[in-house]
């Protein structure tokens, strides 16, 4: 096994906001665009990616300056990275800590892959997906989205 | 309020109801005028004459009047509008929209929307569940639908009505067995979805090996457009079609069903055989589209 990096040259550590870790290696971009977190929002931001951790392999982290998040937001990552914890930072430190939950309805945050379906038109709609055993299923057209489901973010 | 959108959002005692209600309804001489005073707006932003004179016919039978909306070209009735708004609109004139929409999920959007019941009657490749609805009642007009086994031949993946009616059939304990060209096959999630709930599926190569085995072969359009070339779908074709040598040995009470309309997957020579039932389900339509509309108006 390869020694990663020492994790403090990765990310340095900040004052307040908010750790995610242990996004599934590979993640961390697509857990940022599940958030809303783009490059031309004003959040101050460090990404590491592919760092060893010593319970999984591999993971990513994502350090987000200055904004604390809630439990909704986060949960919607809960799809791609199942084993992501939230730690809040205030003052250096963590104050809490939680994982994420996948929710049983995802409004918005998944594209249908149905291009007939009616969540891709013009409507004054959301798209809406219901979380079922077997992956996301589109409450409009029923179609049901099994793998790759960050291909399908928003 | 009460929209019929999915034969998905029916639980087997739904259905059962339903099918009752439609069969009250055809073996009474004295229609209850349930829709007396009541006007229901048939919105067609796709062509569909059977489903729309069926729908028209049972809101008429009822005592109901009817504003027909079509849009024959596929135009939008109502130019540059959303279906949203068209449907916030036109709730305010009627007190019923049957919807029929080229997009899928059309009509739970509509039912979102609208202030009235609303019933779908066919969302592009999707949901059609007065369809649905008038095949189990065909089917059960002959025998009861537990334990049964079904046959389903032809288009599998892109003919929808043979993907809902398996999908309310697995309410039932059915077995299913499935006769379709290459790359024309039941999609896998539905296989899946109908494993799940207990259904097994037995995929077959010839129609022949299984048919004295059936209750009930429900037949599907084979359309030109799915194959590469002219020659392969006629040879599908042929050796997809139900004929009367087909139909020697099976089952007394066996039933052949299709959604209508048929483009040569049916012998003609089939239509005297007592196994012929096609005719008989698109009649049963105005019984269960009846039901539908009563239904939804209580
Ligand atoms: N002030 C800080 N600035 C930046 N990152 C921090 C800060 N404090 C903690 N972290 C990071 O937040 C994560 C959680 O910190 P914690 O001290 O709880 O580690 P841990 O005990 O390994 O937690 P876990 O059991 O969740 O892995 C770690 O990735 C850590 O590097
Ligand atoms: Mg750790
Ligand atoms: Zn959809």
């Amino acid at each position: 096994m390869t020694e990663g990096p020492p994790r403090q040259l990765l990310v340095s550590p900040i004052k307040d906001g908010t750790v995610i870790d242990h996004i599934t290696a590979g993640e961390a971009l697509n857990v940022l665009k599940i958030l809303g977190i783009t490059g031309t929002t004003n959040e101050r931001l460090s990404i590491a990616t592919n760092v060893v951790s010593k319970d999984m392999r591999r993971k990513d982290i994502v350090k987000i300056e200055e904004r604390e998040l809630m439990t909704e937001e986060v949960d919607r990552i809960a799809l791609i990275a199942p084993r992501a914890t939230i730690n809040i930072i205030r003052e250096y430190r963590v104050v809490e800590k939680k994982g994420v939950e996948i929710p049983s309805i995802l409004i918005g945050v998944v594209r249908c892959p149905n291009p007939g379906c009616i969540s891709n038109t013009e409507e004054p709609i959301e798209s809406r997906f219901e979380v079922v055993e077997k992956g996301l299923r589109c409450y409009y057209c029923d179609n049901l989205i099994t793998r790759d489901i960050a291909r399908h973010i928003i | 309020m009460y929209h019929i959108i999915s034969i998905l959002d029916f639980s087997r005692e739904q259905i059962d109801d339903l099918l009752e209600k439609a069969r009250r309804i055809d073996e009474t001489t004295e229609i209850e005028r349930s829709l007396e005073g009541k006007q229901v707006a048939l919105l067609f932003f796709e062509p569909s004459t059977r489903t729309r004179m069926s729908f028209a016919s049972a809101v008429s039978r009822l005592g109901g009047t009817t504003i027909c909306v079509d849009s024959v070209e596929g135009s939008s009735i109502i130019k540059g509008e959303t279906l949203a708004d068209t449907v916030r609109v036109v709730s305010g004139y009627v007190d019923a929209i049957v919807l029929r929409h080229p997009k899928e999920g059309a009509a739970r959007l509509a039912s979102e929307f609208a202030t009235v019941p609303v019933i779908n009657a066919g969302d592009g490749a999707g949901q059609h569940p007065s369809q649905t609805l008038l095949d189990l009642y065909t089917i059960r007009q002959s025998m009861a639908l537990e334990g049964i086994n079904v046959g389903l031949i032809g288009d599998l993946r892109y003919g929808r009505t043979a993907h809902s009616l398996a999908q309310a059939l697995s309410h039932y304990n059915v077995n299913l067995f499935t006769i379709a060209p290459n790359g024309l096959e039941l999609p896998e999630t539905i296989q899946i979805e109908l494993n799940d709930m207990g259904t097994e599926i037995c995929e077959c190569a010839e129609v022949k090996d299984v048919i004295r085995d059936l209750d009930v072969l429900y037949v599907t359009r084979l359309q030109r457009e799915r194959f590469p070339d002219s020659a392969t779908f006629v040879n599908v074709q042929q050796s997809y079609q139900v004929t009367p040598q087909l139909l020697s040995g099976v089952r007394d009470n066996m039933i052949v069903l299709h959604p209508l309309p048929r483009a040569g997957e049916i012998d003609p020579a089939v239509d005297s055989l007592p196994h012929a039932r096609y005719f008989e389900q698109a009649r049963n339509g105005i019984p269960v589209r009846m039901a539908m509309l009563t239904e939804v108006m209580q």
